[in-house]
């Protein structure tokens, strides 16, 4: 009889684990974010920093990181996502298009956009080079690095930025797309990624390296030692983070989302490098930026940039854009 | 029940040369469909979704063309470079004894167990401009080329190896003791019986080397007209929202991979027919 109850004991500890289990499955709620790959330690606080509040206590999170480009093309494939980060806005439209993610998605404070940076000039130590302004950068001599625009969504950021600083200049859109042409001249390799742009710059290749901020940050932080020059005029760069349909279904999801705009996340977005979009912390020492002379954005019209939408058409269309022709001379 | 089991699999398997040869043969042509010929077919489809034209349009755009020439030159050079040293390799492996020859032996398997991305960033930190040799390849013709090699490494060796254990060495041995000088006897007692292998082994490194992508995203430093290889080049197209170019360009790349298989496909037919 004693032998027969113990061989019984694993089985019930089973029963007893499964029915513990189930409960705990009942009360929870899991989310799906997916979200391009920069974000990852910042959400790697900022999830748990949620878990933490009474709106967030047992949702628990799958979480997916990976190309912005290609994280929106799996969601819109079938990929399941409750709230989708990205890099830029054109991804999130890729979604609107599918019918995945609500056309009212930026009607918020912040239309829809999380977090901020700017693009900056990473250069070796000590600026050997001088290199201050974007007519250095396209000077004889300099080699310039930065993330191929077609391969990488997040690097027409950095092309937009090159354009827009010579219309803030006072150069005309024919003049801007001449010194496009003359900057593209100077640049020697075209890395795939952002990430993949600062390999190649820590491995040695190149004097400056054309990227986002919060990216020369991290690179600071992972040992790639270097400094980073806010040239006078640049873009703002706005990361936009959506619910998806399913994700609306969620009250937990909503909640996670107005949490992102909390001060809190903020600044755990701030100490990842990023640019808080909450002015409050913002404006806070620790999380306070350098202004260039002239910031402007991707809708700044009277620099000639009409939205991505335009924007996309005009400069990256596959055969008509006008960087298929500055990248292939 | 055990027993009863025991009998019907032996008699699958005394059944498996008649009846059970077709369940056999439509599970292997099943599963390759399933696997490899549906996914294959639906990329053909996608690739003339928009119509003939559409097709040729993406495939003749300068840039395109000029990735596949570069992918072909260097996937020809790479898969020649391997008959070389793929059978040198084997040859050391099979035919010489010296210490350490079984760790040797295990390594050769390993650019196929490395993720390619991180074969591409190793590479990058020792050829490129921080090489600790003094050796700069990285953003040039020659970076790909050594990442190729590297990814490629394993097929021929692979495919050599066993026919080289198999060999009867008595041959060599009769025709030199009939005064045969040791390069007679490579090339015409060893050299013929390897060359079948050689040739498999060269097709599946050519092929290989066509689609490769990770390693060389990095090295290769993807300036379009100059280093940038079809592979990264589709990558682009899907990036910009086209994805029939894609599919185009990569149906090329099949297409060729395909002819050069099935060419040596034939050839090795046409060599072993005496033994048919």
């Amino acid at each position: 009889m004693r032998r027969i109850s113990l061989s019984f004991l694993p089985l019930l500890v089973l029963a007893a684990g499964i029915v513990v289990g189930a409960r705990a499955a009942t009360a929870s709620t899991t989310l799906s974010l997916v979200a391009y790959s920069t974000p990852k330690d910042a959400y790697g606080k900022i999830i748990p920093a949620f878990q933490a509040t009474t709106a967030g206590k047992n949702v628990s999170f799958n979480q997916s990181y990976g190309a912005s480009g290609d994280q929106a093309r799996a969601v819109a494939a079938g990929l399941s996502a409750d709230i989708v980060a990205l890099s830029l806005e054109p991804d999130v439209s890729t979604l609107v298009k599918k019918g995945i993610v609500p056309s009212n998605w930026n009607q918020n404070r912040y239309h829809g956009m999380v977090t901020d940076s700017v693009v900056v000039f990473v250069v070796r130590d000590g600026n050997p080079k001088k290199i201050h302004t974007w007519a250095d950068l396209a000077k004889s001599g300099v080699q310039v690095i930065t993330p191929n625009p077609f391969t990488s969504g997040g690097a027409r950021w950095n092309v937009m930025a090159a354009y827009g600083a010579q219309r803030a200049q006072g150069k005309s859109d024919s003049q801007a797309i001449a010194y496009l042409k003359r900057l593209f001249k100077n640049v020697s390799v075209l890395p795939k990624s952002a990430r993949e742009a600062t390999q190649v710059f820590a491995s040695g290749k190149g004097d400056v390296l054309l990227t986002y901020e919060n990216e020369a940050i991290y690179a600071n932080k992972k040992g790639v030692h270097t400094e980073y020059v806010l040239p006078k005029q640049t873009i703002l760069i706005e990361n936009p983070v959506a619910l998806t349909k399913s994700g609306l279904k969620h009250p937990e999801a909503k909640a996670f989302l107005k949490f992102l705009w909390s001060s809190k996340a903020q600044k755990l977005f701030g100490d990842s490098g990023y640019r808080p979009v909450l002015k409050s912390v913002a404006s806070s020492s620790k999380y306070r930026y350098k202004q260039p002379k002239s910031l402007f954005t991707i809708n700044s019209k009277a620099l000639g940039l009409r939205g991505w939408k335009s924007v996309q058409y005009r400069f990256f269309d596959h055969s008509s854009g006008i960087m298929v022709k500055v990248i292939g001379h | 029940m055990a027993t009863s089991a025991a009998v019907s699999v032996s008699r699958a398997g005394a059944v498996l040369g008649r009846a059970g040869g077709g369940l056999a043969r439509g599970i292997a042509i099943g599963y390759l469909s399933l696997i490899v010929l549906v996914p294959l077919s639906a990329l053909v489809w996608s690739s003339r979704s928009e119509g003939m034209d559409t097709f040729w349009q993406e495939v003749t755009k300068p840039q395109a063309l000029s990735a596949l020439k570069l992918t072909l030159g260097v996937s020809f050079l790479v898969a020649a470079f391997n008959a070389l040293t793929g059978t040198a390799i084997a040859w050391v492996l099979v035919r010489d004894s010296f210490p350490g020859k079984g760790f040797f032996n295990s390594v050769i398997d390993l650019p196929f167990a490395l993720p390619t991305i991180v074969a591409g960033l190793v590479l990058l930190e020792l050829y490129g401009p921080n090489s600790p040799f003094g050796v700069d390849v990285a953003f040039q013709r020659a970076g790909i080329v050594l990442a190729l090699l590297f990814v490629t490494l394993p097929f021929v060796v692979r495919a050599v190896q066993p026919v080289l254990l198999e060999l009867d060495r008595e041959m060599e041995e009769a025709a030199e003791s009939l005064g045969a000088r040791r390069l007679a006897v490579f090339r015409r007692i060893v050299f013929p019986n390897l060359l079948p292998a050689v040739l498999s082994g060269v097709a599946l490194a050519f092929a290989r080397a066509v689609g490769e992508f990770g390693s060389v995203v990095l090295i290769s430093g993807n300036i379009p007209f100059k280093t940038e290889v079809s592979s990264v080049y589709i990558a682009g197209q899907i990036e910009s929202d086209n994805p029939t170019g894609a599919a185009a360009v990569s149906v090329v790349l099949l297409l060729i991979s395909l002819a050069v298989l099935l060419a040596i496909g034939a050839f090795r037919h046409w060599r072993t027919r005496h033994d048919r």
